[in-house]
């Protein structure tokens, strides 16, 4: 078995609002290998920047983060303060973020702010710093590379901004990468080179990496893990082959039955839509969250206590009272 | 860079010239500058012979551009009064307004910007609170009751510093205090709200993603950024200060310009005060213009476009 990178187990996130106390994360459980990539998929505002910003610990000041593990290659960090955090942020776990425009620090030159991040961590000269910093640009395809070092942010457009991000989340040659949907700010066109790249560098320096996206489509083709959140919970988590061939959830079912499929779904067919609209997360919720949506939703749904349970296969999960065998049933053509 | 120098240098000549002009007409603000200058019980011969040989009579236009070119070549006229060269009195005075200014100037940063830095990483904290009163009583409080104030407690009552004079450092420090407390609310909240909205930018976060050790994250990374505003603001309040330490000066009878400014308007010496207003404003010009610059070398985005 390859070594596990990642664990968290039970994260919760809470924040208290004007209108009570907002959960946007409930219990997240997951897990990634070194070599892997996992892929966090839900909708807008389930959760998966803070879920990721609470492994980071950089939640915003007022947010409460509980968790019975976060453990990084082994080492449990739900209790560490901020001096064993700050060590190793951006050095064994580094994050990029969903706005390549405003990222980074527009007083400072890129070579600055890339030199910076190994030399908090690493002892090293600057003229070593440089060189790595060098070696980086060029490894995320970026050209004229030394020529860059001088310039600042605003000279750049925001694919090479992202690029420069990347290349400063590998500075110190971390194990896990988290990038909160890294290409949603970005042209269509760049999305995708910027994703093969992260693709290529997780597999050229054998990290772990989490990819949080809404992009199904990305999802299909680097993912070798997939869970999907819907309103602060994991609703379905497993292999990508066992999420897009036999998805238990019904949410899940919906995710897919949303996007179009290269050469199974015929021109002029219906996509599917889900109805309703995302619950209030403030307060307690019991029973399924997506009880509201969900077309199978019975009275059980409401009330009770839904925990993950296990499909078929091994590694397979998700959140339902009924059987998967039972969840095929569901269609949201109609609905749109 | 140079293009945005060249505009800002554009626009401060513009302004240089308006205020010039200004200037110019304050010699006609009394009525006939001849009249005024003859003197009283001044015969109708005497005046038409002033107007004569001060130019009086000429177009106006002439006037000016004549009073213009004298002017920059430091010439700014005579005092009647004083019976002396107006720019060598002036350029004598100069100094003490400059140190008074400089000193109000350095108290109002020390004290502001730390404050304003301390409130905006605690908000509603107590320091913030305490930051904030400072700032609504230096709002709410007039600069030459204050300074009255601090000569009651500090010289009268606990006769710890001079009242008057320029003899040593010490009297320049109630002078200091009195005219600096005047900007710190507006200092200190800029860095304040500067701050507040620098840290909670997304390039903060990456900061701290990185690692980055607390004080890094908030000099290099949060203060560098709030600052680039509150440089400007100095920069202008600088310029206040020198116009506005009239009032402290005559208060603390220190021989600056704003002391014989008010010495000047007492005496009607009407060159005396054309000229100060000149300087000050040309001061002022400079103040603005300089601060522009700082401010482009301050931030790349200006600077390197
Ligand atoms: N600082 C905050 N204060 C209050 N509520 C917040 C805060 N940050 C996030 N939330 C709320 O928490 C929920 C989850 O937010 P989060 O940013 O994790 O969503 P997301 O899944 O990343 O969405 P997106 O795909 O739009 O990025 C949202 O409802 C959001 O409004
Ligand atoms: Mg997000």
């Amino acid at each position: 078995m390859s070594e596990r990178i990642l664990e968290v187990e039970d994260l919760a996130v809470s924040i208290p609002v004007s209108a009570g106390l907002l959960r946007p994360v409930q219990g997240i459980s997951l897990h990634v290998d070194r070599g892997e990539t996992l892929c966090i998929v839900g909708e807008s505002g389930c959760g998966k920047s803070l879920t990721s910003l609470a492994i980071m610990d950089l939640l915003p000041k007022k947010a409460k983060r509980t968790a019975n593990h976060i453990r990084l290659a082994g080492e449990e960090l739900g209790d560490a303060g901020e001096r064993v955090m700050s060590d190793i942020r951006g050095n064994r776990m580094s994050m990029i973020f969903q706005e390549p425009m405003t990222s980074l620090n527009p007083a400072y030159t890129v070579g600055n702010q890339l030199a910076e991040a190994l030399k908090r961590h690493k002892n090293v000269s600057d003229a070593e710093a440089r060189d790595r910093a060098i070696y980086l640009l060029e490894k995320v395809g970026i050209t004229a590379a030394a020529s860059r070092l001088g310039q600042y942010p605003h000279q750049l457009s925001g694919g090479l901004r992202q690029r420069v991000m990347i290349a400063m989340a590998l500075m110190c040659g971390p194990d896990l990468i988290i990038a909160d949907e890294p290409t949603t700010a970005l042209d269509v066109t760049i999305q995708a080179q910027i994703l093969h790249l992260l693709a290529e560098l997780q597999r050229e320096f054998d990290m772990g990496l989490v990819l949080i996206t809404h992009d199904l489509g990305v999802v299909a083709r680097i993912a070798d893990r997939v869970s999907v959140m819907y309103a602060g919970q994991i609703v379905e988590a497993g292999s990508a082959e066992q999420i897009f061939t036999s998805p238990a959830h019904p949410y899940t079912r919906g995710l897919l039955e949303c996007i179009p499929v290269p050469g199974k779904t015929r021109p002029g067919e219906r996509l599917g839509a889900i109805p309703g609209i995302v619950p209030s997360l403030i307060g307690d919720m019991p029973g399924c969250h997506f009880a509201s949506r969900c077309p199978l939703a019975h009275g059980a749904c409401n009330t009770a206590q839904v925990a993950l349970q296990d499909a078929s296969d091994s590694g397979h999960a998700y959140r339902c009272v009924l059987p998967a065998s039972e969840t095929g049933t569901v269609d949201f053509k109609g609905a749109a | 860079m140079l293009i945005y120098a060249v505009k800002r240098f554009g626009i401060a000549i513009l302004v240089a010239l308006t205020v010039s002009v200004l200037s110019f007409s304050m010699i006609y603000l009394s009525g006939d500058p001849a009249i005024a200058l003859a003197g009283e019980g001044a015969s109708q011969e005497d005046i038409e012979n002033v107007r004569r040989v001060y130019g009086f009579d000429r177009p106006i236009i002439f006037q000016y551009v004549d009073w213009l070119l004298n002017a920059l070549s430091g010439n700014l006229g005579h005092s009647n009064y004083l019976k002396s060269d107006v720019a060598s009195v002036i350029f004598e005075r100069l100094p003490t307004t400059m140190i008074l200014g400089a000193c109000a100037l350095g108290f109002a940063l020390i004290l502001s910007i730390p404050l304003g830095v301390l409130a905006a990483i605690r908000p509603n904290s107590l320091i913030d609170r305490i930051a904030l009163t400072i700032a609504v009583i230096g709002q709410a409080m007039p600069s030459f009751w204050f300074a009255l104030t601090l000569i009651l407690w500090f010289s009268i009552t606990w006769r710890l510093l001079p009242i008057t004079g320029t003899g040593s450092w010490l009297n320049f420090i109630m002078p200091s205090i009195a005219l600096g407390y005047y900007v710190t609310p507006a200092v200190m909240r800029l860095t304040r709200a500067g701050m507040m909205e620098v840290l909670s930018s997304d390039y903060i976060r990456t900061a701290r993603a990185k690692g980055l050790r607390p004080a890094t994250v908030l000099f290099k990374h949060a203060l560098r950024n709030a600052i680039i505003p509150v440089v400007s603001l100095a920069a202008v309040q600088f310029g206040f200060m020198l116009g506005g330490s009239i009032v402290i000066e005559t208060i603390f009878a220190i021989n600056g310009l704003g002391f014989l400014a008010w010495e000047s308007i007492q005496r009607a010496d009407l060159p005396m005060m054309q000229a100060i207003v000149l300087v000050l404003s040309v001061f002022y010009i400079v103040l603005t213009f300089l601060a522009d610059m700082l401010n482009a070398f301050l931030d790349p985005r200006i600077r390197v476009s």
